[in-house]
This record gives C-alpha cells, sequence and structure tokens, in this order.
C-alpha cells in the first residue's frame, strides 16, 4: 500500500492505497466521487474524464499515486457556491444529455475545449475535439449546440466560472 | 399550450443530478459488507468441459467463494429463459437448446460463462480466475449465419441442423402469381451487419440477501426491473415475487440491451446468499463486447415485383437470422414478429411472402437492438424500393409516393393494420428541407471538385406502441404488454406518479409530469415521477419497442381520469352540489353555472381529512391506478434523406445534409422528441457506415473494444434538420405514435443508397468504411472508363 495526497474539488485529501489504483477509481472508491464514470477501460470513450491542473486527463489512464499533489476538478467541483458551471447550464439549456453516463466527461471536455480554444467555438472544432468522448444516445447534435452556448456564455461570466488557466501537468 | 404543458418543450427534470455528477448508477451502489465478483468466461467459441479445478484459486488471496454450473445445478436455480414461443412452417415448436447462466458441460461461445469468482476486491477475483484450471475439448466452432445449418457440428442436442426454427409469414401463392406476372423483378441479397448495442453504463448488478427477512434485492442495470423479477422468481427460481426487490436506479441507455435477464445479475442475487455477503459486479467494456446481447446479423435474398404502371405487385424474401448460441430472453420474436409484419413498408403491396431461419451460431446471443426487427425490414424495403426506381428510370421519391398507402385503416397481408398516416406529406416537406431540386448542381459542383455525391431516400415505417396483450399472446409471446400507473395524490396535492416504463435516458421524469400536470393544472415541479422499483410500482413490462409514450402515458391518462372522477365526488361533498353539476378544469371543481369552486390541492386535502363525507358514503383518500392495453400497434412513419459526398480517393464519405421529417402522433415534448431522432438517426449512420461485429472463423470476437469496433463520434456526423408532420394515432387516447426507435430504422437505407446512387452501382455492403467504399469507388471510376 501507498499514500498519496492531492487537492480534488478544493479540498485536500490522503488516501492509502493499493499502488496500482487508477485515478478514477481512487475519486469513485476512495471518495465517493461516483459522478466520474467509466465507461471503455481503454481510454477511448472519456465518461472518466477530469481535470488534472487545470487539463482534462482520462482518469481511467492515470495511476493516483503519479498524481502527489496534483489539483484536480471533477464535475462535483465544477459548480461554484451552488451555482451551476455556465458550461453545465448549457448541456441541460440544449438537452446534451440523455443517460446522462458520458455527460460527466463531455463538460470536463468541452471546458477544456473552451480553455484551449477560447470562447468562440465553431461547429468543425467542437466536432473534431470531442474526439475523444462518446456518446451514444444524443448524436452529438445537442452536445454541439450545448458546448457552442456553454463557451460563449464563459466569455460573458465572472471570474468565478472559469477554470484556472491551463498549465502544464507536472 | 402553456409553458409546461402537453407540446412544450420542456427543459429535463432530471438533468441537474447529471450535469453535477449526481446521477445513481447501479455502479455508485455499495452495499456494506460487498464482496466482488467476477466471471471467468470460454476464450473457445465451442468446447466440452472435461472438468473445472478450482482448489488453487480458492486458496489465493482474498477469495470468498468459487462456484460453477454444478453449484447453480445443486441449488437447483434454472437456466435462462426465451419468453416467445415461435412455431415452424409445420406448426411444431422452435427447437431450443437449454440456456444455463454457468455453463453446464459445454461453452458455446467466447465469452459464455464457466465459473464465478467471488473475493474482497474485484482485483483479488480477477487474479484468482486465472488459478481456476478448466479442462477444455475444443470443438468446430459454426460462426457464419450463412452456412450454419449446414455444418455437421451440433451446438445443441435439441436442434440438430443449428436451426431454431424454420417460420413464414404472408400469402404465398399471392406472391408468387405476382411474380409469374410481373413486368420487372428487382433483386437485392442483403447482409445486415451485426451490432453491438452498447450503452455508455456498462452492465452491473449487486445482489443483497437479507437474512432477517429472508428477502433479495437486486439492484440492476435494467429497462424493466418487473420483468426481471417475475423472470427471476418464476423461471429461474431465485425467491418468490414477494421476497426479491429488483431495483433499476438511474440506467446509462440500454437500447434493447438492457431489456434482457442476463447470466451475471442471476448469479449475483443468487450468490449473495450463499456467500452471505452483498456480490457486485460490473462489466467491463470487453465483457459489454462479449456477453451483451448483440443486435441484427441476417443475410436475405429480397425481390420486388413490379407492373408495368410501376406499381408494386409483389415482395418476397428469404432471411436467415443469427440468433448466436442460446436464446436471449426475446430473441426469436425479432427476425419474426418484429420483422416480417414489417415488410410492407409505407407501400400498398398485395402481396408478400417472407420466409425465416433462425439459426444457432457459436457467437454471443443475438437479441432486440433499437428497433429490433423493424431496421432490418425496413433496409430490405428501402432498399428494393431504392434500386426498383433506379432499375426503372423513375425518380426515387416519385416512385414511392406512386406506391404509398393513401387510405387507412390498410390492411396489409403480413398482419398489420395501419391506422393513419400521411407519408406523401412527409415526402414533401423532407424533399423541402434538403432542397431536393439544387441536389443536380450540387452534384455537378462535387464532381467539378472530384468527388461524387449522392442522395438517398428511405421512407420508413415501424411498429410501436408495443403492443395488445391478447394480439402478442396470439403471436406466441409469454407474457402481456400492457403498462401500469398510479398516480397519488399527497394531501397538499402534491403528486406521485409511479409508472412501470423506465427511463433510461428518454426523459420520464420530464415528459410523464408534463402530462400529469397539464390535465390536473398543478405546477409540472409539484408531479414526481417514481419509476424502477418493483418495492414502490407494483407491476410494469419496461420500456423497449418505443412503448412508454404510447402505453405507459397512456396508463397515466387513465389514471389520471380516475384522480379527476373521484376528486368529482369529493367536490361534490364539499361544494355541496350533485356529482353530476361538478366539473373539471384548470386545476378547479367547479359546480355548473355557479361560482362556487375548489382548486386541485384543497379538494386533495378534503379526500384525507374526509370530514365532509362519511365513510360509508366515500372511501377516503385520492389514489388510483390503471392498467392500459393498447388496442393496436401504432404506426410511426416518415422519410428521412441522405446526401452526401465520397472521396473517390480516401473512400472517405462524409454526410452533407440529413432531412428527416416524421410522423410521431401527438408529441408531448419536442425537444425531447428531437434529441431520440437525432440519437437515431446516429446509430443508423453507425451501422451504416461504421459499426461491425465480427468473428474470425474460429469464433473469436475481433472487434471487442472501442479500439476495434468504430462506434459513431462527433466529427463522423453532420448536424440534423429534423421536421415533423402529425397525424394523431386513433388508438389511444393521447394521440401518440413513439419515436424512440424511428432514426435507427431510417438512417441505414437512407445512408447506402445515397452511396449506391453515387458510386453508381449497387455493390457495397454495411458498413461502407473507407476502404470498402473505396474499393467500390474504383469499380465505378473503371465502370466510367468502359463507357
Amino acid at each position: 500500500m501507498a499514500t498519496v495526497s492531492m487537492t480534488v474539488n478544493g479540498k485536500a485529501v490522503t488516501g492509502v492505497i493499493d499502488p496500482r489504483t487508477l485515478l478514477v477509481q481512487f475519486l469513485r472508491e476512495n471518495l465517493r466521487l461516483t459522478g466520474t464514470h467509466v465507461g471503455c477501460d481503454t481510454s477511448q470513450c472519456g465518461a472518466c474524464v477530469v481535470h488534472v491542473d487545470g487539463v482534462a486527463v482520462k482518469s481511467c489512464t492515470a495511476l493516483a499515486i503519479s498524481l502527489e499533489g496534483a489539483e484536480v476538478t471533477t464535475i462535483e467541483g465544477l459548480a461554484t457556491d451552488g451555482r451551476l458551471h455556465p458550461m453545465q447550464e448549457a448541456f441541460r439549456e440544449h438537452h446534451g444529455l440523455q443517460c446522462g453516463y458520458c455527460t460527466p466527461g463531455m463538460i470536463m471536455a468541452a471546458v477544456d475545449i473552451v480553455n484551449r480554444r477560447g470562447n468562440d467555438l465553431d461547429e468543425k472544432t467542437i466536432r473534431e475535439d470531442l474526439d475523444g468522448n462518446i456518446c451514444r444516445c444524443t448524436g452529438y447534435h445537442n452536445i454541439v449546440k450545448a458546448i457552442a452556448a456553454g463557451a460563449t456564455a464563459m466569455a460573458g461570466g465572472s471570474a468565478a466560472d472559469r477554470e484556472p488557466p491551463r498549465q502544464a501537468a507536472e | 399550450m402553456t409553458a409546461t404543458g402537453i407540446g412544450a418543450p420542456v427543459r429535463r427534470k432530471e438533468d441537474h443530478r447529471y450535469i453535477t455528477g449526481q446521477g445513481r448508477y447501479t455502479d455508485d451502489i455499495n452495499r456494506p459488507g460487498q464482496a466482488h465478483a467476477y466471471f471467468l468466461r470460454s476464450p473457445h467459441a465451442h468446447a466440452a468441459i472435461r472438468g473445472i479445478d478450482t482448489a488453487a484459486a480458492r486458496a489465493m488471496p482474498g477469495v470468498i467463494g468459487i462456484f460453477t454450473g454444478d453449484d447453480l445445478a445443486a441449488d437447483k436455480v434454472g437456466g435462462l429463459i426465451c419468453g416467445w414461443m415461435i412455431h415452424n412452417k409445420d406448426g411444431s415448436p422452435m427447437r431450443a437448446g437449454a440456456h444455463p447462466a454457468l455453463a453446464q458441460g459445454k461453452v458455446r461461445y467466447v465469452g459464455d460463462h464457466v465459473a464465478v469468482i467471488i473475493a474482497e476486491t474485484l482485483a483479488q477475483a480477477r487474479d484468482a480466475s486465472e488459478a481456476v484450471i478448466v479442462d477444455y475439448e475444443v470443438l468446430p466452432a459454426v460462426v457464419y449465419t450463412a452456412s450454419a445449418a449446414g455444418t455437421e457440428t451440433v451446438i445443441h442436442a435439441e436442434a440438430p441442423d443449428n436451426t431454431v426454427y424454420n417460420w413464414h409469414l404472408g400469402n404465398k401463392d399471392e406472391t408468387e402469381r405476382a411474380f409469374r406476372e410481373a413486368a420487372h423483378v428487382t433483386r437485392l441479397d442483403i447482409v445486415n451487419n451485426r451490432l453491438v448495442p452498447n450503452p455508455m453504463e456498462p452492465r452491473a448488478a449487486v445482489g443483497d440477501y437479507d437474512q432477517g427477512e429472508g428477502a433479495f434485492t437486486l439492484y440492476t442495470t435494467s429497462q424493466n426491473p418487473h420483468v426481471a423479477r417475475l423472470v427471476l422468481s418464476a423461471f429461474i427460481g431465485i425467491a418468490p415475487e414477494n421476497k426479491l426487490r429488483v431495483i433499476a436506479p438511474d440506467v446509462g441507455g440500454g437500447f434493447g440491451s438492457k431489456i434482457f435477464i442476463y447470466a451475471e445479475e442471476t448469479v449475483c442475487v443468487w450468490a449473495a446468499k450463499k456467500v452471505g455477503r452483498p456480490v457486485k459486479w460490473n462489466s467491463d467494456r470487453t465483457e459489454a463486447f462479449l456477453a451483451d446481447a448483440h443486435g441484427r446479423d441476417h443475410v436475405t435474398h429480397a425481390e420486388l415485383a413490379t407492373n408495368a404502371e410501376g406499381r408494386i405487385t409483389g415482395l418476397r424474401v428469404k432471411t436467415t437470422a443469427n440468433l448466436g448460441a442460446y436464446l436471449s430472453t426475446f430473441s426469436s420474436s425479432v427476425p419474426t414478429y418484429l420483422y416480417a409484419p414489417l415488410l410492407s413498408g409505407s407501400y400498398d403491396i398485395p402481396a408478400i411472402y417472407a420466409e425465416v431461419d433462425a439459426v444457432y451460431t457459436n457467437t454471443a446471443p443475438v437479441d432486440a437492438y433499437r428497433g429490433a426487427g423493424r431496421p432490418e425490414a425496413t433496409f430490405v424495403v428501402e432498399r428494393l424500393v431504392e434500386v426498383a426506381a433506379r432499375e426503372l428510370g423513375r425518380d426515387p421519391a416519385k416512385f414511392r409516393m406512386q406506391n404509398y398507402v393513401r387510405k387507412f385503416p390498410h390492411q396489409t397481408p403480413v398482419i398489420m393494420m395501419y391506422d393513419t398516416g400521411n407519408y406523401a406529406a412527409s415526402m414533401k416537406k423532407a424533399l423541402e428541407i434538403i432542397d431536393y431540386k439544387g441536389f443536380g448542381k450540387r452534384k455537378r459542383e462535387s464532381a467539378r471538385n472530384g468527388k461524387l455525391r449522392g442522395i438517398g431516400f428511405s421512407s420508413y415505417i415501424e411498429a410501436c406502441g408495443i403492443a395488445p396483450s391478447a394480439a402478442v399472446g396470439s403471436l406466441g409471446a409469454g407474457v402481456g404488454l400492457w403498462e401500469s400507473a398510479e398516480v397519488r395524490v399527497n394531501p397538499v396535492g402534491t403528486v406521485e406518479v409511479l409508472t412501470g416504463s423506465h427511463s433510461h435516458g428518454q426523459g420520464h421524469e420530464t415528459t410523464f409530469a408534463q402530462l400529469v400536470s397539464d390535465r390536473l393544472g398543478i405546477p409540472i415541479e409539484n408531479v414526481s415521477i417514481v419509476h424502477g422499483d418493483t418495492d414502490k410500482v407494483q407491476m410494469g413490462m419496461g420500456t423497449y419497442g418505443s412503448r412508454s409514450g404510447a402505453v405507459g402515458m397512456s396508463a397515466i391518462f387513465k389514471a389520471v381520469d380516475k384522480v379527476i372522477a373521484k376528486g368529482k365526488k369529493v367536490a361534490a361533498y364539499v361544494l355541496e352540489a350533485d356529482e353530476a353539476d361538478i366539473d373539471f378544469a384548470d386545476g378547479h371543481f367547479s359546480v355548473k353555472g355557479t361560482d362556487r369552486k375548489l382548486d386541485f390541492g384543497s379538494c386533495a386535502l378534503q379526500a384525507y381529512v374526509a370530514h365532509k363525507f362519511s365513510g360509508q358514503d366515500l372511501e377516503p383518500g385520492l389514489k388510483e391506478g390503471a392498467f392500459y392495453d393498447p388496442t393496436n400497434f401504432t404506426f410511426p412513419a416518415g422519410v428521412h434523406i441522405c446526401e452526401l459526398e465520397i472521396d473517390p480517393d480516401t473512400g472517405v464519405t462524409k454526410i452533407q445534409r440529413w432531412a428527416a421529417v416524421d410522423d410521431f402522433g401527438v408529441v408531448i415534448n419536442p425537444m425531447i422528441v428531437e434529441g431520440q431522432v437525432h440519437g437515431g438517426i446516429a446509430q443508423g449512420v453507425g451501422q451504416a457506415l461504421l459499426e461491425g461485429a465480427k468473428y474470425n472463423s474460429d469464433g473469436q470476437l475481433v472487434t471487442a473494444s472501442f479500439m476495434d469496433y468504430c462506434m459513431p463520434r462527433a466529427d463522423d456526423l453532420p448536424s440534423f434538420d429534423v421536421g415533423m408532420t402529425v397525424t394523431p394515432c386513433p388508438s389511444n387516447p393521447l394521440g401518440i405514435k413513439g419515436c424512440g426507435e424511428a432514426g435507427a430504422i431510417a438512417a441505414p437505407p437512407a445512408v447506402i443508397n445515397a452511396i449506391t446512387d453515387a458510386l453508381g452501382h449497387e455493390d457495397i455492403a454495411m458498413p461502407a468504411t473507407p476502404q470498402a467504399v473505396w474499393r467500390a469507388a474504383q469499380k465505378s471510376v473503371r465502370r466510367q472508363a468502359a463507357e
């Protein structure tokens, strides 16, 4: 067993874990943050996307023990002070979800797209940048609309709505 | 229409929990003291099991128990069932082999269940599985649909030629005459490719046993928890229904694959008592590929007869359907009663004859996947009609319109009585949306850029609202397909609606609340929908076959009627008027011709305090239930047109435009309905362009992950232009036809008709991958050069 400490959704956490524990397992099983989902085990579907130091990461692909000291944001940490993040609002407003299983990863990936590509996103950019996330319900039509709208709303929101600027992962 | 009433695009009530990570899926549920199950699966497609040695594995760290088929048999746990009896042409029953939850003596596909290892952690269970020694005698594998019946290898002794049934439907003599007298016959050989449903949430189960109560609880990823309880109780024999609770919490998509009662769920609930601990299993994606029921997999020869005037006079098909290694829960009905009755399409065809042979193979079981039989039928009809139009030199839209059913009701030669529709209206609207007139110009422009542009039509019909119980009973179903609802009004006028339908993405918590709020005149926030728990909802048949609107909501409609009727009795006492003089509208009971009225909440309170009437006059309380059994199938229909461009140098196909015009009858929430259409089209495009489950000749599934099986991604798809026409369904009180499967049914022939239009020949199969399209495009180029 090994000990790992990181900051998850603004809170310092420490866990004693089997060294083979994946970040997604640490989040779901140790911290009971079950909003992050596992859909494929092979880094293809993106249901497990979280942000590590401000950058989208597939948490089924990272060993928890490799993230000592990291700042992790999950879907549970996206809303601030009880206010939904603009991207969360946009997914609801534009019916960008059906069964909800891919949704946390989609929203986290969407925020990352805005962080990387800015607030004025065209359909082609969104579709290409969503390459790492699979949805089986929506046909992506409304997800694309939601991300475009969410990106615009993020520009208009207060600083509290913004993710921290992108940093290189340690 | 109010802002939250019937017809309003109400934002979904359920979304808050999903967008904040608070959804509660089966894998999110953990019971105190829970152990973890891992299934040891067959690495061989077909093998006799000579022995299983678990001694070394039992000594591994953390192992709690290891069980095999012998343990299930010793506990008299019954096998998995197929709930639909199909009869052969000669009237004899289908030939079904046994389907034990854990193998007994033989394994029949890669992924078949050999043993379950239960340990403190999943990792320990997996580690121990590697120490189980299974002595296999490998047998030849029967893999391919078309040749399964002709091989010497026998998969089930009960089905000596690997044939489950030889079935037929239609008017054979009239059909043969139609072909004898035809001016033209169009012939096609069609493979409907095998698909893996792949809801994003893999299946999962948590079995729990309460020793004090002697009662089981199964948390599971089910589209129909009551059917699961019924089967686990009455057929598999886990426990009587009153001692078995099945809970299907948030379920992350189903598409049919979570209808069925599988081995893993069965074993988890049984094992919970065996080991005295809750037992949890969560499928990984490769297990889902191996052991979730697959879809489609037909091989068909189809023919269409036309007369000199271009009228379709006959259609005949000979289909071989692959049902896999065992008969899954509803598998037998899919290539029969969900398929052949749709072969008339939207057309007035006087003579139709279908023969279907269903075969066993050493592959995963095949059962209903979004559309279930209807996509296969639609693909046959819409490919035949398109090719016939081309062969006859007719415009495909006009040829379709010439042959549409125009008078209703319309009795087809294959069971169905179409009740209403206006197919030409959908076609005209779709032609406008796609700008059909401008297609020639766009095609020329593509040609200038070195691209091949094509346009393809699909004018589908489906039979939904499944289904009148007596009718399906006469066709072999083991269950009735009604739905139940209970409307519980609380003393302050808030309402809980208990439904036997199950939502796994469809948004029932919103649409069902819209209906109740609209009819009772109360705020939508005051209505909660309860589903997915057999201890809360008494009975139900679940969600599949686009039935929850047409059947599930009709049951709610009936129960609301009863609540209003009871409310009128209460109001009559309170308002001191004759019950016959009480009206109910806009949330108020009122006395005709007076200004005396009582709002719904006050009426509810009066019903519960019961001060204004004696118990002899009227029972206190306000709670009513209803069962709704449909009187006919419903017939959603529509026209989808796909326009695409092929790069002949790379074989890459890009869909440029998609027009979808559907007639779903009355629409409760257009936002949700459009979302269903989008998702269905994406799955249909996936089938046409990307997806295909492939077994090699040894029966190994070589497409068992998202790296090998191509799921549609955002950049594979366009945005869709969705329009609607409405002819209300006459057979249910709301006029709903259903929308859940339409896109998946309509899309594949639209895509393939567009590709073949672009290529100028018909020689392409699904999935039309870039490699396949490139090869086909080379053939087009050679043909053009030769001309």
